[in-house]
Parts: structure tokens; C-alpha cells; sequence
């Protein structure tokens, strides 16, 4: 029972930094139809970004841990952001109006560039992280078998949960979700009304590589280990989310995040972790198959 | 002019500023700051004069688009005096070369061969198979299995690995092939990566991380090679000095075969209903549907001889390193025969066997710089797709036509939804 408890917590704990990039791919899903195949690297760039700064504010002799990790969010969220910019601005909006296949090619060719980037200008060695918050708030204890929620777990929750109210509240509320949504709808018509289509899809670009980023923060904090490849199966298991959860719903992006943490964190506790990847890879194939449209996804009608 | 190049640099700062600058090392007891300014100011700098470069080019070029027909016809022109005098220069290769131009030839042929293979997949049919490299991996250690088992050779195995990549393509296509376009690549991605993930922990089978070794070499109509010569083997029989290249030749000439027969039954299958049905796909599903094609089947063709291709090219890789493991079949293999299917032009066969020539040969001469090779690559995919997007040599002569048959340039063609 306690082992359970655990297990769920710690699935929980995943599921919702899985959940922070898959609202990413389920935006860009939903605006211009394309899956940012490169989504996945800028997570792992915010990863990079936050150790560089977590490493420069220790240096500098900031020595408050929610101080530091304040500065750290927004400074890997900005940057990468900026990243998200460039990629939609180079690699994307040439091709928009191309034939089918040509963003797709031009965003893995894009994932590659930033994998290699990463590699090149970082070197390929893993990174470790000393824990930045250690200990945690112990839960129950049984059979010799101790629950724990850490600190790190609690500040991963709630700092997801905020994001993604903000997030919501951006999108169902202000004028700027209001364009996104009417962007979703129609591209052309948005366009005649008067919206900045081309600037209302970079900003949903720019979002959904800082959610990213901060998703890389919890990645860094959660396992302490980084290197250039994670964001290639990290990538692949968000996007999982987001087809499982509905692509183009972003309250079904959460909770395919979250199920496909619990399913990830369950699997390698009972079954094999080894195997764990094609756990993911496998839910991706058999929803796609089975459940194309996913838990809250709409039926998508096919029009000539 | 000047305002946009400082603004491109001020972009380029603040993506390179972090990443260039700040060097994280694993030092002695935490991590530590490399700092690299001039690094930083380099790659600034290289994208302020670029910027500017390209604004100015840009600015000088005439509006006027050349005839799309004129590029096409020329590269015809180009295709029709060049086909020959590479398959010359291939052919007597073994003549006139060393032993290291040999041995380069040999893998960039594999390459045209997977990128002829991929290229049904792709160029013909329309589907993005991001996985291709595991029908690679299937067929090499089919062949590894099988020799190692049973005892066959590698002329009894070449067939049967294709046949069950083939199997494989059929068991793992016929449930995605209703998705539309990207969400197959993504897909067939996942379904490479379950295969790699499969062989590297099935260790009892294939060894898992440590791979298989002592593969058996191809024989000529069970004539041996060998360094030692001896009864039975190839210089013994021929009255020559026995010689370790005489293998490195004929390997050569099998993947020349190998790679002639994939070249040759894809433009044969492009001439049967079938082929014709897979352009059709490829240009407009709905309309194959609605002149009653069978998609899936349709499909399905493709996949298969896709994956057979790509079964014979693995066992033949098995057989040439006699040692393979699951790092050879990662996904980046994919990408690299996607990179060159698609630099080749989706669907020209010569252009397919120039990019793997380009990439896979332009590679190995910048061996040095090996670091930097993937990140051209990529960078290559993009440019092509923004610049370019049916790549170097497209154009597309219909297979059938009323009267003459006029080239279509790449500027003309659209695409129908699928």
C-alpha cells in the first residue's frame, strides 16, 4: 500500500512536467496543424539553459534557493522562448502553404540542428546536478516502508499548477487567447477579420517553449541528470500525452501527461524498467490506432 | 537593412550568449563555469554579416522567377549524360582505386540503396516512415540469427531477411496506415524505436548492448575469402595471390548489385498500376479514394517493398562488419536516409544517389569536424525545405501522358490533402 502511494506520487510528479510540454505540442497542434517535431529539443534547451544559470547564480553567491530558482525560471523560460521564436521564424513560417510533409522534414532537421547544437557547444557528457532541496515531508510509514513527499515535488506540483491556471486564464479570457482560439478555427477568416495571424503564431511558439523550458527546470530538479538527448524520448512521451489526452485540448494534454507518468512510473515499479520507453511508445501506437481522437478531443471531420 | 542584420545579431546573442558562453563543465566537486566570450562573438558576429549577405543578395536578384519548366529540363538534360558516366565510374571503381575509396564506396552504396529504398516509401508513396531504420536492423539480424543458428549461408539468407522485414512492414503498417500523414511518421518512430529498445535488452537473443560478432561472410557460389588462401577459396580457385581485397571488391560489387536491383525494381513497379496508384496517393488521397484505390492496400505495397529493401541492406551490412549492435540503428540512421531521400529530390532516383554520395562521402572526408556533421545535416534539412522544398533535382515526368511528355517543374506542383 505504501509502495503504491509512492509510486503514485512520484507519477503524479512526472506526469505533470510531461504535461508542461505537451500543452506545447497541443497548441502549435491546434493552430497550424503541424507536430513541432523540435518541440522536444527546446525542452531539453531549457534543461541546459536552467543548469547554466542555476551554476552562474551559485557562482555569483545567490544563496537563497527560492531566489535562485526564481531567477532561473524566468531566465530559461525567456531564453528559450527566444529559441522557440527562432525556430518558427526560420525553419516554419517559409514553409507555410508548402506541400504536406515539408514542415515535418523541416522541423526534424530543426531537432537535429538543436541536438547537435547542445552536443557541440556543451560537450556530450552528462550533467549532474547536486539536489538542490533536499528532504522532504514524511507521509505515512509502513512495513519498514517510508513515504515521502519531497520538497522538490511539492514546488514541481505547484508550480505547474500555477502555470497552467495562468495559461488557461490567458486562453479563455484575454484577447490575445481569444485570437489564438480564432486562429484554431480558421486561419483565413482570423486573418480577414483583422488578426495578426503570423504574430499569433509565433507567440504561441514563444509560449509553449517557455512552458517547455520550465518543464526542463523540473526535469533538471526532479532527476538531477541532464544530457543533449533527453529532450528526443521526452519529446515522444509528451506528444503521447498530447494525442492521448486529445490533441488540440489543452485540459486533455495534462491529463495524458499525467496518465502517462503514472503509466511510465507504475510499469517500471511492477513490470520492467527497461521496457519502460516502449511502455510509452506503445500507449502512442495503440491510441492512435484504436483512439485517434483521443480522451477530450473533438472528431476531426475530414473536409475536401 | 542594418537595423534588421543588428537585430538578427541581437537574437543571435541572446540564443548563443548562454549556451556558447557558459561552458558547463563536470569539475572536481560541483559544476563549473567555462567562459568562452570570443566563441560567443564569433557566432554573433557570423550571423550579423550572413544576415546582411542575405538582404543583399536578396535585394539584387532579379523578382522574375526563372520558367519552372527550364530549371526542370535542364537537370533532365544534365540526368540523361550523368547517369552513365557515374554508373561507368562506379562500375570500374574496383580498378583503378585503393582499398580505402573502396571500402567508402561500399557504404555509400549501402546509403543509395536505403535511399532508393526509402524512396518507394517516400518519394513514391507519400508516407513519411521515420522508422525505416528498423526494417534495417530486422534484416541484419535476420541474417545474423538465422547464420548463427541454422547454419545457412549468406545467399539463402539475403532473401529470406528481406522477406521477413517485409513481414515486418506488413504487421506493423497494416494498423497505422489509416493515420493521416504525420501522425504515421511519428508512428513509424515509435515502432523503430520499440525494435532498437527490444534488441538491446533481449540480450539471450541478440546480445543486447554487446551486439552479435562472428557473422559468416558471403561466399561466391561457395567459393571462400580469405587472407590465407587454402583449399577452396576464392584465390585458390582463380590461381591468384590470395589477398584480403579480393573480399572488399566483391562486397563491393554485391551492394552494387544489391543497390542496381532496388534502383531498377522501383522504376519497373513506377510503370505497373500499382506504381501509378502510389503517385496518385501521394499527390491527392481523397481522390484516390474517390476513384476507388484501395489506400490501404495501396499503402501497405509500399511499406512492404520498403521494408524489404531496407531487410537486404541490413543483412547485408551484417555480413560486411560481421559484428553488429543496436547503436548502428538508432534514429538518427533513419534521418540520415530521410535527409538524403529528401536532398535528393522526393522521388529522382539520380538525385537520391548524388545527395548519399554528397552526404555520406562528404561525411567521411570531414571525419575531423565529425562533431559538426549532424549539425550540417540538419541544418541541411531545413535549408532545403525552405529554399527548395522538393529538393535539388525535383521535377516529376508523369508516367503516362496524351501526346508528349512535358516535364513538370517543382514551382507547379501542389499537393492534395491526405
Amino acid at each position: 500500500m505504501a509502495y503504491v502511494l509512492q509510486q503514485l506520487i512520484n507519477g503524479l510528479t512526472l506526469g505533470m512536467i510531461y504535461g508542461l510540454i505537451a500543452v506545447g505540442y497541443t497548441m502549435v497542434y491546434g493552430i497550424i496543424g503541424m507536430i513541432n517535431f523540435a518541440h522536444g529539443d527546446v525542452f531539453m534547451v531549457g534543461a541546459f539553459l536552467s543548469l547554466i544559470a542555476l551554476t552562474l547564480l551559485s557562482g555569483l553567491g545567490v544563496t537563497s534557493v527560492p531566489l535562485a530558482l526564481a531567477l532561473t525560471l524566468v531566465f530559461a523560460a525567456g531564453i528559450a522562448a527566444l529559441y522557440g521564436w527562432t525556430v518558427e521564424r526560420v525553419a516554419y513560417r517559409p514553409l507555410r502553404g508548402s506541400f504536406r510533409l515539408a514542415p515535418l522534414i523541416s522541423a526534424i532537421g530543426m531537432s537535429i540542428v538543436l541536438q547537435n547544437f547542445v552536443q557541440v557547444s556543451q560537450g556530450a557528457r552528462v550533467k549532474p546536478m547536486p539536489e538542490l532541496l533536499p528532504g522532504g515531508i514524511p507521509l505515512m510509514n509502513s512495513d519498514g516502508f517510508a513515504v515521502q513527499l519531497s520538497w522538490m515535488q511539492i514546488v514541481i506540483v505547484i508550480v505547474t499548477l500555477a502555470l497552467l491556471a495562468a495559461f488557461t486564464y490567458l486562453v479563455t479570457k484575454t484577447p490575445l487567447g481569444r485570437a489564438m482560439r480564432a486562429c484554431e478555427q480558421d486561419q483565413k477568416m482570423a486573418g480577414l477579420l483583422g488578426i495578426d495571424t503570423d504574430r499569433t503564431i509565433s507567440i504561441t511558439f514563444v509560449i509553449g517553449a517557455a512552458l517547455a523550458a520550465v518543464a526542463g527546470l523540473m526535469f533538471l530538479l526532479y532527476y538531477g541528470v541532464i544530457d543533449f538527448y533527453i529532450g528526443f524520448i521526452a519529446g515522444v512521451k509528451a506528444f503521447t500525452a498530447a494525442v492521448l489526452g486529445g490533441i488540440g485540448s489543452l485540459p486533455g494534454a495534462v491529463l495524458g501527461g499525467l496518465a502517462i507518468g503514472l503509466i511510465e512510473t507504475f510499469w517500471s515499479a511492477y513490470f520492467s524498467v527497461q521496457y519502460k520507453d516502449v511502455a510509452a511508445f506503445s500507449i502512442l501506437v495503440l491510441v492512435l490506432i484504436f483512439m485517434p481522437t483521443g480522451l477530450l478531443g473533438r472528431a476531426d471531420v475530414e473536409k475536401v | 537593412m542594418l537595423r534588421d542584420a543588428a537585430l538578427s545579431a541581437l537574437v543571435a546573442f541572446g540564443l548563443f550568449g548562454p549556451m556558447i558562453g557558459l561552458k558547463t563543465e563536470v569539475g572536481v566537486a560541483a559544476i563549473e563555469l567555462i567562459y568562452r566570450p570570443i566563441a560567443v562573438l564569433i557566432a554573433v558576429a557570423a550571423v550579423f554579416f550572413g544576415r546582411l549577405a542575405l538582404l543583399a543578395w536578396k535585394s539584387t536578384r532579379p523578382v522574375a522567377k526563372a520558367a519552372p519548366g527550364r530549371i526542370a529540363g535542364g537537370m533532365a538534360y544534365v540526368g540523361r549524360y550523368l547517369t552513365p558516366i557515374v554508373l561507368v565510374l562506379t562500375i570500374t571503381m574496383p580498378f583503378y582505386a585503393e582499398r580505402y575509396w573502396i571500402d567508402l564506396g561500399i557504404l555509400v552504396l549501402t546509403y543509395v540503396m536505403l535511399g532508393w529504398g526509402l524512396n518507394i516509401v517516400v518519394g513514391l508513396a507519400g508516407l513519411l516512415d521515420l522508422g525505416y531504420v528498423a526494417f534495417y536492423a530486422v534484416g541484419a539480424y535476420s541474417y545474423a540469427l538465422i547464420a548463427q543458428n541454422f547454419g545457412l549461408g549468406f545467399w539463402t539468407c539475403l532473401p529470406l531477411a528481406g522477406i521477413l522485414a517485409a513481414f515486418w512492414g506488413v504487421l506493423l503498417g497494416f494498423p497505422v496506415l489509416r493515420l493521416r500523414g504525420d501522425y504515421l511518421a511519428i508512428v513509424t518512430l515509435a515502432f523503430g524505436e520499440i525494435i532498437r529498445v527490444v534488441i538491446l535488452n533481449w540480450a539471450s537473443l541478440t546480445g543486447g548492448p554487446n551486439g552479435m560478432s562472428g557473422i559468416p561472410r558471403p561466399t561466391l557460389f561457395g567459393l571462400v575469402f580469405n587472407s590465407g588462401g587454402g583449399e577452396g577459396s576464392f584465390a585458390d580457385f582463380f590461381g591468384l595471390e590470395p589477398s584480403i581485397s579480393h573480399r572488399v571488391i566483391f562486397l563491393f560489387y554485391v551492394i552494387l548489385g544489391l543497390a542496381l536491383l532496388t534502383n531498377w525494381v522501383s522504376l519497373r513497379l513506377r510503370r505497373l498500376p500499382l506504381g501509378r496508384a502510389w503517385e496518385a496517393l501521394r499527390e491527392d488521397e481523397i481522390a484516390c479514394r474517390a476513384l476507388g484505390i484501395d489506400v490501404t492496400v495501396t499503402k501497405l505495397t509500399a511499406f512492404a517493398i520498403g521494408a524489404a529493401f531496407a531487410g537486404f541492406a541490413g543483412a547485408f551490412f551484417a555480413t560486411r562488419q560481421a559484428f553488429i549492435s543496436p547503436e548502428s540503428f538508432t534514429f538518427i540512421e533513419s534521418a540520415i536516409v530521410l535527409a538524403i531521400v529528401v536532398l535528393g529530390g522526393l522521388g529522382s532516383q539520380l538525385g537520391v544517389a548524388l545527395a548519399a554520395i554528397v552526404m555520406i562521402g562528404g561525411g567521411e572526408m570531414f571525419r575531423d569536424f565529425q562533431e559538426y556533421r549532424m549539425l550540417i545535416f540538419g541544418g541541411a534539412l531545413v535549408v532545403v525545405m525552405v529554399v527548395r522544398p522538393r529538393g535539388f533535382l525535383s521535377g516529376r515526368t508523369p508516367s503516362v501522358s496524351l501526346g508528349t511528355k512535358r516535364k513538370i517543374g517543382a514551382d507547379l506542383m501542389t499537393e492534395g490533402h491526405g
